[in-house]
């Protein structure tokens, strides 16, 4: 009896605030626009009984998703975030990869103190750290007040409200996630096995190929999901860095709703990124489970 | 022996200086005197004093700080028995569900959980304020805080639970007296977790306050929107000095804690 109270408080608490939710998106995405409160119809009708259920499953309708494949817009804003998601993986997988390279070589006394600076920007507010970038990247801002003193540029860069902007600040501010599991699956190496490969004639650069890089795969794997993730459905990054031919689904998504008023459409972009993300999701999580098995 | 390449020194000082620069710099800036941001035109602590004299962050700030202590306080709760539910409960109807429940909220965009409440919130007709903020964000951290605390439960060696319901105790005093104080770190950090989620959250909190439950990543994101503003990096100036001193300070306590430890044992044998 104690067992089920522990397990329906938490349970129920998820169904009503997580699931029910999600089912009353996927509603609204099969219902028209309409100009009313809530600017939605069909609204279901309790009050009469099995007739009203009827009528409201009949005025439901896949209208708003063949509106999302007929107006270009929208595939373009998804192909968009397609390739900002993937470039920005990327690059940070590249800017990552040697940071956590860098602290798994280091000495004992010295990987907590990297390890918790790795961790602070973490905690540090999201909002902030975006924000940090707009003094420096904007038109007279310090990256081009530095460029021309030295001399590199003549001219001042274009640098803010572009997408360049918006790879800078997405691997900036998800750096730490591609990181620390890489980080986590180099510290587990075996020395040894390196020192082997170096007596059985491979070069440095050889053993590094063939010994240190297949071992942090299940590392390099959980940190690029983990960046393309969150990359994908982002908001904040291209509002506040990116230009106005930035196109991203989460920015459209929120136009949709707050500036469009179109509740049915907004929903629809959310049920079809969600349909795009479960795929690198179910991935994630298979990874995940295979690293749990190999670490028993 | 491990020894640093200078591939490794490099990529270490470029990596953290790409970290740490632009915080450097925000920093910096707080303490200009002038209006612009990118200039510099001597020091000044006057942005600070407009800060404090500014009703609407402080109006924000309090709406932040009740919101985030509330919600990681629930989240704390429900995240802690989901997670015994998760690690201990073995098998039961719907766990399965219960599972991709725990762990879907981790991965899903934020624009998403923010439209999907607000739509229950109409639905159900509950007004949007600090109640539906609340509601939120514990929705979202409870799962993050199961994550942590059930990686410390799945270390935790359950025959000192055994042993201390064979002596007698509740299931209930069981856990209060033996279980709790030992996952108490992760329970601790879990509500840090909670805590710094919810006062970080700027698109689910969007969604769902309502006029009169502006917070503070709202009003910092409508004041920078179409610039840089000082009064806003000395407002991040004050975010960042408590967030580095309360990490740099757990990071030291647990250091000095495994270090006691390490003592204790040595003494012992």
């Amino acid at each position: 009896m104690k067992r089920f109270g522990l397990i329906s408080v938490p349970y129920l608490w998820l169904l009503a605030l997580f699931l029910v939710p999600f089912l009353i998106v996927l509603k609204i995405s099969l219902s028209d626009t309409a100009l009313a409160i809530p600017p939605y119809t069909p609204t279901l009708d309790m009050s009469e009984g099995w007739a009203g259920f009827t009528a409201w499953l009949s005025g439901l309708d896949i209208e708003n998703f063949t509106w999302l494949t007929q107006d270009d817009l929208y595939w373009k804003a998804y192909l968009s975030s397609l390739k900002i998601a993937t470039m920005s993986t990327i690059l940070a997988l590249l800017v990552g990869f040697p940071i956590a390279y860098g602290m798994s070589r280091a000495s004992d006394e010295w990987r907590p103190t990297l390890m918790m600076m790795i961790i602070l920007p973490f905690w540090t507010s999201f909002l902030i750290r975006v924000y940090a970038w707009k003094a420096i990247l904007s038109q007279e801002g310090l990256l081009n007040q530095l460029l021309m003193n030295i001399g590199i540029i003549g001219e001042p860069l274009t640098i803010l409200n572009t997408n360049t902007a918006v790879y800078i600040g997405i691997v900036y501010t998800y750096l730490p996630f591609m990181v620390l599991p890489i980080y986590s699956a180099l510290e587990r190496l075996d020395e040894s096995l390196l020192e082997a490969a170096e007596d059985l004639g491979c070069s440095r650069m050889t053993a590094f190929w063939l010994v240190t890089l297949p071992l942090a795969k299940q590392g390099i794997i959980a940190g690029s999901f983990l960046v393309f993730i969150p990359a994908m459905g982002e908001f904040v990054i291209p509002s506040l860095l990116g230009g106005s031919k930035t196109l991203m689904i989460g920015k459209v998504l929120w136009e949709e709703f707050f500036s469009n008023r179109d509740w049915p459409v907004a929903s629809a972009v959310a049920v079809v990124l969600l349909l795009i993300l479960i795929i690198p999701i179910v991935l994630f999580q298979r990874n995940e489970e295979k690293q749990r098995e190999a670490g028993k | 022996m491990r020894r640093l390449s200078w591939f490794n020194t490099v990529s270490l000082t470029l990596g953290f200086a790409f970290l740490y620069i632009p915080m450097l710099i925000l920093i910096v800036y707080s303490f200009n005197g002038g209006k612009l941001v990118t200039v510099w035109a001597g020091f000044s602590t006057k942005w600070y004093g407009e800060l404090f004299r500014n009703e609407a962050f402080l109006d924000a700030a309090w709406v932040t700080l009740k919101v985030a202590v509330m919600s990681s306080s629930v989240a704390t709760v429900l995240g802690t028995m989901a997670a015994y539910v998760m690690v201990r409960a073995g098998r039961f109807h719907g766990r399965t569900l219960f599972s991709g429940m725990i762990y879907a909220p981790l991965v899903m965009p934020e624009v998403i959980t923010g439209l999907s409440l607000l739509l229950l919130f109409i639905a159900i007709g509950l007004d949007r304020g600090v109640l539906t903020i609340v509601l939120a964000h514990t929705t979202f951290s409870m799962c993050y805080v199961s994550v942590v605390v059930s990686s410390r439960l799945v270390t935790f060696d359950q025959s000192l639970e055994e042993a201390a319901l064979d002596l007698g105790c509740t299931g209930f005093e069981a856990f209060r007296l033996v279980t709790l104080p030992i996952i108490a770190p992760a329970v601790i950090s879990g509500w840090l977790l909670a805590f710094t989620l919810s006062l970080d959250d700027l698109v689910i909190a969007s969604f769902t306050s309502g006029p009169s439950s502006t917070t503070l990543p709202i009003k910092i994101f409508s004041a920078v929107r179409l610039g840089v503003s000082p009064e806003i990096n000395a407002l991040s100036t004050i975010m960042i000095t408590l967030v580095a001193v309360g990490v740099i300070g757990a990071s030291l306590t647990s250091k000095r804690a495994i270090a006691k430890r390490a003592k204790d044992e040595q003494e012992a044998t």
